[in-house]
Parts: structure tokens; C-alpha cells; sequence
């Protein structure tokens, strides 16, 4: 493999691996505060559609972003109101929220544009284009770093740098902020966030909206950063399950949700540039490194490498003393 | 003190619920500027109005009422098996291997082969996020997804690598020799009558109303039913009455899987006659919905069972004669999962205040 084909390779990971990671950050503050949250593909998928159909109508891709983002807001609202509010189960409420935006993305699709739930190709001013870094062109020529730098670093939009500038925003957040120091406790111990005085309601339902905000952002780099010109059908196509197994590889933290997210796209980008791996007499197929992401995560949740633990109080609705 | 008559909890509030899930199907049908009623009443005439409506609506049903049942099953424990989706995947694989491995001399010797295949390969998938839960403490929910992916994937790879018959493109194995073809609903007596020889409800329809009662008598009439039940009530209390939660763990998922995966012997055995991507459709994932509604009783699981075979006709006629797509049937499907499951609560709670005032003035 030469040294070009590996930039390629690794330039595809990022492409697969940002939305991954922009959803698992998402799913990170709302199991921080004790919801779960199976429901980041539908919020990943609502919001690629109107990030798509937005910005198709309006022809800007800030505004489709911001479509995406309220929609994909509102229905994490849902999910607090089952999930918080009226004290349901988080499980059934996140499954009932990917049904709700598989089906609803086509039938909103179909009588918007009449294109079997495809929204139309975006222009290129209807988009997030690639961001030249400056330097990028004096710097190509010099060896190793340059075309680094040239087509790796550079080069990506404004949503995939936002989505890396959220790792440390994220951890500075969990790990120095009061409000962080809350989140963890809120997932963690309810009732002891309660007695100190501060509202477990609100703590959370903060947390989950932060989580429709990242999916939103998610869900606007599927459909409108370049390449991506539109939404498709059933575009998210799993990643919403990937991002909340690579959640768990990452134990819950931020910085090495970057590594899972980033690991789980580089095997994508392999399994697409090389369908079937020859390794000596055995040949491996495509559908191995397909599977890899969810083998991997039974075995961490396996704890055969490392244990995952969940926040404590993730999942129970969180009751009041009377 | 009960807070409502049982009438309210086992009927009442699911109807309230069915309601409110109906009502904003009907605004959502409204605002994509079609007629709620035109809808509702090509649904009917599509489905109930005729045979053959009948027979795509048998066929679905028989689908939910297996994945319903493997749901409530889990339920009853305490665990959520959101994992049908690939129990059934491989029940199908496990119902191939049966009918492909001999050429079967008679239908109902390759049927008690099949079911056996289906149900172990269905068990064994469940088994190990099972075993998981119980000895290694990793979640089911995230480990039944996870099974789910891969389940497709191993499907994917042996359909198109090994399993699939020299010189043909599909991905898809080979015919199923005639002997393990399954009678349909026109191939019995008095039913002959009523559905023509295309019908695909099949056999397997009798299979899944004996799997509901099975499972009615398993849950409420024998002793594994009772500790199974008491487990998912409290782990705590059901542990200090000598239950081992690992023994009730596995042995609902291993039978809720098997329930899962025989689904296949409808879908793969009766209908397609090979094995095919894809041929569970989401059947692992309604199964939810149907438990949900149905309250993970196995009467209440046939009722919505017949409701969601209703739907995905329905669906499949408004499709073929208006402009609805197909996929209207997901949201009804996601409605009713959210009203039924998740936002029980906001029925409920008004309900019981309302019982419990009623009662008050009653006395006073």
C-alpha cells in the first residue's frame, strides 16, 4: 500500500467516521444524566432529512443545519417527556423513535418532492464544501507532512472540524464544568443530586437536548457535506447503532470516543476499498469487517477486555421521596 | 387496595392508548393532504372485504403472533429481547439447512424437522446475549442489537459465498425440494373453499394459535411460569425465595428466541421456499409493538397480532390505490409503541385519579 492509498484510506475514515462520532458525543450527555438513548438513529435520521430538504428549499446549508438541529431537538423532547417526564421506559421510547423517523422521513419525503423519500441534489452553495487550511498548497510539495496535512487536515468541512473540536469541548464540559460534575452525578446518583438542591428534571432534560443538538449536527453532515449532495432513504443505515456501540467501547468518555468512532470508520473505509482481505491461505470476507464494530462491542460488553460499566442510574426513572 | 378494576388496566387504558395513536395517525395522513377516511376505508376494503386480503393478513399475523409471543416471553423476565430481528434471521437459516438436507418424503415430517431447526437456531442467538446478561452482567438490550447486525451479516456472507447454487446471481439458497413444501390455507378442507391457491397463510398459522396457548399455559398454569413471572416482578424477592435468576434468564430468552425463530418457518418455509435476504422484514421489531399492546398476554399478543396484520395489508393497499406511501404503517407501528409503552404513564395516572375519586364519592 502506498503512501498515497493509506491518505485515501484514512481521509475515508474521516468522512465515515465524523457523523459516528458527532452522534456518540450525543449519546454520551444524555446516558451521563442516566437516560438512554437507543433512539440516535432516528434523530440522526429526522435530522439528515431536514438538513437535506431545508436546504434544498432555501438553498443555504446553515439554514438546513439549523432545521436539522430543531427537529432533531424536538424529538428528543419526546423521548424526555416519556423518558422523564412520565417516567417510561427509555428502551421502548428510543424504539419507538426510530420507527417514527424511519417512517415519517418517507412520507414526509414523498409528498414533498415526489422522489420516493429522496430529497433533490443539493448545489454546491446549498452545501458545506471542503475548507481549504491555508498553506495548504505551499505545503504539499514538502514529503510526509505535506500531503498530510494537504488532504487529510485540510480539506474537510466546517461540520467535521466542529465535530473534532467537540472531543475536548466535551471533556472540559464532563470533567471541569459544574455543570459536568452534575451531569455525572445525575447519572450516578440521582438522589444525592436532589438533596444537594438541584433539579433532576432539568439537569436531564439539559442533557438529553444537548443530545438532539449533536444529532442534529450529525444528521445535517450525512445529507449536506460534501461529497453528500441530499438526504436518502433509510440514510443512516445502522450509524446510530454504531455510534452507540462505539459509546460503549469508549466506556462513556469523550476522548476515547474519538478513538472507537475513528477506529469503527477506518473499518468501514477498509471494508470498502477492500472487499475481501487475503490473509495467507484464509481469505476474509467483506461481511467480517461489516460485523467487526458489533463483535467488538459484545466483547468489551462481555468485559473479556476491559470492563464497560454504565452510569449507575442509567435507565430508571428517577422518582422523588415522598 | 387495587387503584382500578382490572377491566380498566387489561382493557381500558390500551384502548385509550390504541385511540390516541389512531388519532394522530389520522393528523399526520391529514396533513399530508390525504383523507384519513378514504384511507381507513381502502385499508378495509383492501383487507377485510376480501379473501385474498384475508390471506396476506393471516400470513402477517402469523409472523407477529411468534415474534409477539418471544417478546412477552422476555418481558415476563424482565428482560427485553429486542433482538427477534435476528433470532428469526437465523431460524430461517436453521429452517434452510433442515429442508435443503434431505429430499423430505411427506410435508409434515420436513415441518417437525423445520420447527426443531428453527427453534434451536432461534434459541441459540438468544442464548448467548443471554448468557452474557446473566453471568457477565453485559446489558441484553445493547447485545440483542448487536446480535441483530451480526446476524444479518453472517445471512449476508453464507447466502452469497456458500449457500448460494452454482451459476446463480441472487443471493439466495437453493429451491426447497417438494416435499417440504407446506399445504396453504386453500390446500384445507372448508378453508379450500374461501382462499384461492395463492394465498400465502399457510400451515404455520395453527402453529403460532398452539405457541399462544403453550405460552398462556407455560406464563400462568406450571411452576417455571411462576418463577418466571415472580423473577421479573423482583429480582430481590424472587432470589430470597430460592430462584436462581441465571436458570430464569436463560431459559426465557432460550424460549423467547425459539419463539423468534420460528417465525422463519412461515416466512422462508411457507412463502418464499428458500432462503432469501431479508425475509423477516421487520417482523423482530413489530413483535415489540404487539407485546406492548397486547400487554405480553398471549390473547392480548393474537389480538394485536390480527391488528398489525391488518395494518401491514392495509398498508400494502394503500400503496397499490392512493398516493400513501407504504411506510405510513411505520408511524402507526411507532405510535403505537410510544402510546402503548413509553407514554403508558399519561393515560394511566388521570385514569387511576379518575377510579379513585369516583370510588371516594361512591362511599361518601
Amino acid at each position: 500500500m502506498t503512501y498515497d492509498t493509506l491518505l485515501q484510506l484514512l481521509d475515508s475514515m474521516v468522512r465515515l467516521g465524523v457523523p459516528l462520532l458527532l452522534a456518540c458525543l450525543a449519546g454520551l450527555y444524555s446516558e451521563r444524566s442516566g437516560i438512554f438513548d437507543i433512539g440516535l438513529e432516528g434523530k440522526m435520521l429526522v435530522g439528515a432529512f431536514m438538513a437535506g430538504a431545508v436546504a434544498f428549499s432555501s438553498g443555504s446549508p446553515w439554514i438546513g443545519l439549523l432545521a436539522a438541529i430543531g427537529i432533531s431537538v424536538l424529538f428528543s423532547l419526546i423521548h424526555g417527556v416519556a423518558s422523564i417526564t412520565f417516567r417510561g421506559n427509555q428502551l421502548i421510547s428510543g424504539v419507538a423513535i426510530n420507527f417514527l423517523a424511519s417512517g415519517l422521513t418517507v412520507l414526509v419525503g414523498q409528498t414533498w418532492f415526489g422522489l420516493g423519500g429522496r430529497t433533490p441534489a443539493l448545489e454546491n452553495s446549498a452545501r458545506f464544501e471542503p475548507i481549504t487550511l491555508p498553506f495548504a498548497e505551499a505545503l504539499s510539495g514538502v514529503p510526509f507532512l505535506g500531503p498530510l496535512y494537504a488532504e487529510l487536515i485540510s480539506g474537510q468541512t466546517i461540520l467535521a472540524y466542529a465535530a473534532f473540536a467537540a472531543v475536548p469541548i466535551s471533556w472540559w464540559v464532563l470533567y471541569r464544568s459544574r455543570f459536568g460534575l452534575r451531569l455525572r452525578a445525575v447519572g450516578e446518583n440521582p438522589a444525592a443530586v436532589d438533596t444537594a438542591g438541584i433539579s433532576v428534571v432539568r439537569l436531564r432534560f439539559t442533557a438529553v437536548m444537548i443530545t438532539g443538538l449533536l444529532c442534529g449536527i450529525a444528521g445535517a453532515y450525512l445529507a449536506t457535506s460534501a461529497p453528500s449532495a441530499g438526504f436518502g432513504r433509510e440514510m443512516t443505515a445502522g450509524k446510530g447503532y454504531i455510534a452507540l456501540a462505539a459509546l460503549i467501547f469508549a466506556k462513556w468518555r469523550p476522548v476515547p470516543a474519538l478513538g472507537a468512532t475513528m477506529l469503527f470508520g477506518l473499518l468501514e473505509a477498509i471494508s470498502i476499498r477492500y472487499p475481501n482481505i487475503a490473509l495467507g491461505p484464509i481469505t476474509l470476507p467483506v461481511q467480517v469487517m461489516q460485523a467487526a464494530p458489533y463483535i467488538l462491542t459484545v466483547i468489551i460488553l462481555a468485559g473479556f477486555v476491559g470492563r464497560a460499566i454504565p452510569p449507575r442510574a442509567g435507565g430508571e426513572p428517577y422518582v422523588k421521596e415522598r | 387496595m387495587q387503584k382500578m378494576p382490572k377491566w380498566a388496566d387489561v382493557a381500558l387504558i390500551p384502548l385509550i392508548n390504541l385511540m390516541i395513536a389512531f388519532l394522530i395517525s389520522a393528523i399526520v395522513i391529514f396533513a399530508i393532504g390525504e383523507n384519513p377516511w378514504m384511507a381507513l376505508r381502502t385499508m378495509v376494503e383492501g383487507t377485510l372485504l376480501r379473501a385474498e386480503g384475508w390471506g396476506y393478513m393471516l400470513y402477517y399475523a402469523t409472523n407477529f403472533m411468534f415474534t409477539g409471543l418471544a417478546v412477552s416471553v422476555a418481558f415476563h423476565a424482565a428482560q427485553f429481547n429486542i433482538g427477534g430481528e435476528g433470532q428469526a434471521t437465523m431460524g430461517g437459516l436453521g429452517v434452510a439447512l433442515v429442508c435443503l438436507a434431505f429430499p423430505w418424503p411427506h410435508w409434515t415430517v420436513a415441518l417437525l424437522a423445520a420447527t426443531a431447526g428453527a427453534a434451536l437456531f432461534g434459541a441459540v442467538w438468544a442464548a448467548i446475549p443471554a448468557w452474557l446478561q446473566a453471568r457477565r452482567g453485559s446489558h441484553i438490550v445493547i447485545t440483542t442489537i448487536m446480535f441483530n447486525f451480526i446476524a444479518a451479516s453472517v445471512l449476508n456472507y453464507l447466502l452469497s459465498n456458500v449457500m448460494r447454487p452454482m451459476g446463480s446471481m441472487d443471493p439466495s439458497s437453493a429451491r426447497f425440494p417438494d416435499g417440504a413444501k407446506l399445504p396453504t390455507l386453500h390446500d384445507m378442507p372448508i378453508l379450500g373453499q374461501i382462499f384461492d391457491k395463492n394465498t400465502p397463510a399457510n400451515i404455520t398459522l395453527f402453529i403460532a394459535l398452539a405457541a399462544c396457548v403453550l405460552v398462556w399455559v407455560l406464563i400462568w398454569k406450571t411452576r417455571l411460569g411462576y418463577m418466571i413471572r415472580a423473577f421479573g416482578k423482583s429480582e430481590a424477592a424472587a432470589k430470597y425465595a430460592g430462584i436462581s435468576p441465571f436458570k430464569i434468564i436463560m431459559i426465557s430468552m432460550i424460549i423467547s428466541g425459539a419463539l423468534s425463530g420460528m417465525m422463519a418457518l412461515n416466512t422462508v418455509m411457507g412463502y418464499s421456499e428458500k432462503l432469501i435476504l431479508n425475509s423477516v422484514e421487520g417482523a423482530g421489531f413489530i413483535g415489540i409493538a404487539v407485546s406492548l399492546m397486547g400487554r405480553s398476554h398471549p390473547f392480548g399478543v393474537l389480538l394485536a397480532s390480527l391488528l398489525f396484520g391488518f395494518l401491514y395489508q392495509g398498508g400494502a393497499e394503500l400503496a397499490l390505490w392512493t398516493s400513501i406511501p407504504r411506510e405510513l404503517i411505520t408511524v402507526i407501528q411507532a405510535l403505537v409503541i410510544m402510546f402503548t409503552g413509553a407514554l403508558d404513564n399519561m393515560v394511566r395516572t388521570p385514569v387511576e385519579r379518575l377510579f379513585l375519586t369516583l370510588r371516594r364519592e361512591g362511599r361518601g
